[in-house]
């Protein structure tokens, strides 16, 4: 039996490991500085009214972002008036009501849901959904609203609101997974000693439930947020494509990750190349603040209740 | 002091149960639409054709994506053999070496704004970084498209994984003079296996249905992919261009790759969830 | 507190100090092995550290070489930490650091020109639970074997046969070689990692608390073990059984809060000891 001598490949090791790592906060900056020094003929020739413009014509070679930017936010903001309250309801539902059994299929399908890829959701949402609501919601929503300018407008199916719901239920699944996870966290010492004082299920959530797992929720939200606000091809099917700014959410719209997927590979000058940079570099803003607002959030959270424990 | 009414306080707490039993049906309703939908007009373009032959011109008839679903595969296989490795070790310089360190937080900060960035962002950036630069559209430049979106997956959860072996485990094997890197391979990664094949499999899962990522990188090809460096047919583009076109077949065409994709991503899906609830139980 | 002045030890009760500082570490290539008796290691003013946090208080203790010295005191006291710096184990984490040295054989395992892995060979190590690795019963033991040496498959099965052999487990495993280590009852698993950690011919075993997550009947095998391996290996164990510290060890340390405020004959400590809170200790009066 002859003694192995080994030359010690642990540096090489930590050395290659760490290169991984580093890589990763490469790309991060790598993204940015691309995406800055992509859209530089355009921050020169517009400078901060790039932003406050709703003009968007290659024709005549003027880019303004606003349309877009509203679009974004607008079906962020109506899949997020869709999709929080009801991830909540079905997180509880799966958590509190739910006999185990039918928690887990439930649970199980809606997470199935979280990992149909978007462009089943697009093109579902524009060959079933969109003539579904042509035919019923809209002229519904019509009939029952008639003096509001949000639902005026002839009923074609696509536009901002049907994309805010499509993007609704993009993000549901996920929302609803997480704050599932958060509200199984509740301790069941918690909730029985609130059970014990003759409560009911609703009393139960409603005062021990969600205030213990509120945090973890609006993290979960954030998280949501940030998908919603760069979905694309869910969005891009139905939003319609138009760079044009409407009272009415039945009228077509974009937003940024539409107007980049439809137009990026048609941008003929240097200049509409880098306006569409532009927009991908406010649009990664955005998520890159929305993120740190998310991990701040988080991290808060987690200190909180690890203190309480 | 009064006492609250008992029937209020029970119908109150019926009427939420019914909205919430609601809610998660109306969750169920919507995935069995979708999905029913997919399979119902997904199957009526599924024939041998359609796994054989190239696409038929626009109007005509007939026609299949063997050629696209040969691009998707190979695509995300390349993808697979540049992000997954880089993500294995930055996953392992997370958990084994860099632990609680400035740095390590700062990477796993970096891994969750990458994770967070829409794909479409990383298809701009690799559109200027390798499309712009060598003058033309790749499938090289959309498996590295997809490498950076499942480099940060790979990275966080080959982290958790092996955060749950025992430490115990590796200073068994130190303890008996194992260097480090082999202790990491041999050992720590032998027992968190599972875990880190199913990771795997959820980002391939999470990549292969991605579509913005490879619209202005691999582009998308009537043609058989030949190489690596040339506009490569691919499922996802395929159903873009196809749903939006005015054509019939296509859009048949469209929904039999849209059912395709569905089934082997939910399929890989359950399969490496069914393996964690395996390893779970035993 | 404790000063370290407190610390009671009654030279006539200690191994001999014949080797432990008459060869400085820089000769250390000729240095020999201890003979049984003689001091195996030993800590000298050892400090430890988790950040900023002191847990150890300048201990010195000697191990003497074939003995079985137990180390005992109440939980947080310090004593697996103690044991953790004779193998260097704890580099593994962020933040713990060492002051002070640790000689084996007269040779300081911190000094840079000694080499961890060819330390950790020499000096094995047994956890609190059981550590299969993830493979076959015979790959267990076989995997340092490899590690360390170039070796052909008969003879590896022969080495391996051997470990188990001395690890007293064999007859129960002889048919089961090649089923998962982590198929085995706990006490076999324990049993497992020793034949493990001896079958790379160690000089010192390191057991931290081997007992502790296994029932009474494999204990008693195990203790019955030690008894056995002391003919060819130094053991430390820390235990915070003090049954078991009496039965089974030649000298007994006791730490409390970081210190070592008694060390000797495992006979005088349990049954007369110099120090109030030794006895308060192993009288059971706290801890």
């Amino acid at each position: 039996m002859q003694r192995r001598t080994h030359l010690s490949l642990d540096p090489a090791f930590r050395w290659l490991t760490l290169t991984g790592g580093l890589l990763v906060l490469t790309l991060v900056a790598a993204i940015f500085a691309t995406l800055l020094h992509g859209s530089l003929p355009a921050l020169k020739q517009f400078g901060f009214g790039f932003l406050l413009s709703q003009d968007w014509n290659p024709v005549t070679e003027q880019y303004g972002a606003l349309s877009s930017i509203y679009g974004t936010l607008a079906s962020t903001f109506i899949a997020m008036l869709i999709a929080v309250p009801m991830s909540l309801v079905i997180a509880l539902f799966l958590v509190e009501l739910a006999p185990p059994q039918v928690s887990r299929i439930v649970g199980g399908a809606i997470e199935l849901l979280a990992a149909i890829p978007s462009i089943i959701y697009g093109m579902w949402g524009l060959f079933v959904f969109a003539p579904f609501m042509a035919d019923h919601i809209q002229p519904l929503l019509s009939r029952l609203s008639p003096g509001l300018p949000f639902f005026t407008g002839p009923p074609m199916g696509i536009g901002l609101l049907s994309a805010g719901i499509i993007l609704a239920l993009m993000i549901l699944p996920f929302i609803t997974s997480v704050t599932r996870d958060v509200f199984a966290m509740v301790p069941a010492v918690v909730k029985e000693s609130a059970y014990g004082m003759g409560s009911t299920t609703w009393e139960v959530m409603r005062k021990v439930t969600l205030p213990y797992g509120i945090q973890g929720v609006v993290g979960a939200c954030f998280l949501g947020l940030g998908r919603a606000i760069g979905e694309t091809m869910a969005v891009t099917f139905v939003i319609g494509n138009r760079h044009e700014i409407s009272a009415s959410l039945f009228a077509a719209a974009n937003s940024i990750a539409s107007t980049l997927a439809n137009e990026f590979t048609e941008a003929d000058s240097d200049l509409y190349l880098a306006a569409l940079v532009e927009l991908g570099l406010v649009l990664f803003g955005v998520t890159v603040l929305l993120q740190i607002a998310a991990q701040w959030w988080l991290r808060r959270t987690a200190k909180r209740m690890g203190a309480g424990r | 002091m009064k006492t609250r009414s008992l029937t209020l306080r029970r119908n109150t707490n019926r009427l939420v149960s019914l909205i919430s039993a609601s809610a998660a049906l109306f969750g169920i309703a919507m995935l069995t639409w979708i999905l029913g939908t997919v399979i119902v007009k997904g199957i009526e373009a599924i024939n041998w054709d359609f796994f054989t032959e190239l696409p038929a011109p626009p109007g005509m008839e007939g026609g299949g994506l063997a050629n696209a679903m040969v691009g998707t595969l190979g695509i995300t296989a390349m993808a697979v053999l540049l992000g997954v490795p880089v993500g294995l070790a930055a996953g392992v310089w997370l958990a084994e070496f860099g632990q609680q360190s400035k740095r390590a937080e700062a990477i796993r900060f970096a891994c969750n704004l990458l994770m967070g960035t829409p794909s479409i962002i990383i298809g701009v950036f690799v559109y200027i970084l390798l499309v712009l630069t060598t003058g033309h559209f790749s499938g090289f430049s959309g498996s590295v498209a997809l490498a950076v979106i499942m480099l940060p997956v790979v990275a966080r959860t080959t982290e958790d994984m092996l955060i749950l072996v025992p430490g115990a485990l590796r200073e068994a094997a130190l303890a008996l003079g194992v260097p480090r890197w082999k202790t990491t391979l041999d050992i720590v990664f032998r027992a968190a296996r599972t875990g880190l094949l199913t990771g795997i499999l959820l980002a391939i899962a999470r990549v292969g249905g991605e579509t913005a990522p490879l619209l202005f990188t691999a582009l998308n090809s009537p043609y058989w992919p030949e190489s690596p460096g040339e506009p490569t047919a691919n499922l996802t583009v395929t159903i873009f261009n196809y749903a939006m076109s005015p054509y019939d077949d296509w859009q048949t065409l469209a929904w039999g790759a849209s059912l395709l994709i569905t089934v082997s991503i939910l399929g890989t899906t359950v399969i490496s969830r069914g393996i964690l609830w395996h390893r779970s139980k035993s | 507190m404790i000063q370290t002045s407190a610390l009671s030890r009654s030279q006539t009760d200690l191994p001999p100090t014949t080797i432990t500082t008459a060869i400085p570490a820089t000769t250390s290539t000729t240095a020999k092995t201890a003979r049984p008796g003689e001091i195996k290691i030993a800590a000298r003013g050892l400090d430890f550290f988790y950040g900023e946090q002191q847990a150890l208080y300048s201990n010195d203790l000697e191990i003497a070489a074939n003995k079985v010295t137990a180390i005992i005191g109440p939980s947080g006291c310090g004593k697996s930490t103690h044991l953790r710096t004779y193998n260097r184990i704890f580099e593994l984490y962020r933040g713990q650091t060492v002051r002070g040295e640790v000689l084996l054989d007269g040779r300081n395992i911190f000094d840079a020109d000694c080499d961890q892995l060819e330390l950790r060979r020499r000096i094995g190590m047994i956890f609190q639970k059981p550590t299969p690795f993830p493979m076959s019963v015979f790959d267990n033991v076989a995997y340092g074997l490899k590690q360390h040496y170039h070796i052909g498959r008969s003879e590896l099965a022969e080495k391996v046969e051997m470990g188990l052999r001395q690890a007293a487990l064999w007859d129960e495993v002889k048919d089961k070689l090649h089923k998962p280590g982590t198929a085995l009852s706990g006490g076999q698993q324990q049993r497992l990692c020793i034949a493990r950690a001896i079958a790379v011919e160690p000089e010192v075993l390191l057991m931290d608390e081997p007992t502790s997550a296994i029932d009474p009947v494999a204990t008693a095998r195990i203790e019955e073990l030690v008894s056995d391996l002391k003919e060819r290996y130094t053991i430390v164990i820390v235990t915070h059984n003090m049954q078991q510290a009496a039965r089974i060890s030649d000298f007994t340390a006791f730490f409390y809060q970081g210190r070592i405020v008694e060390f000797g004959r495992t006979g005088k400590i349990f049954t007369n000891p110099d120090n109030k809170q030794t006895e308060d200790y192993i009288t059971g009066r706290f801890g």
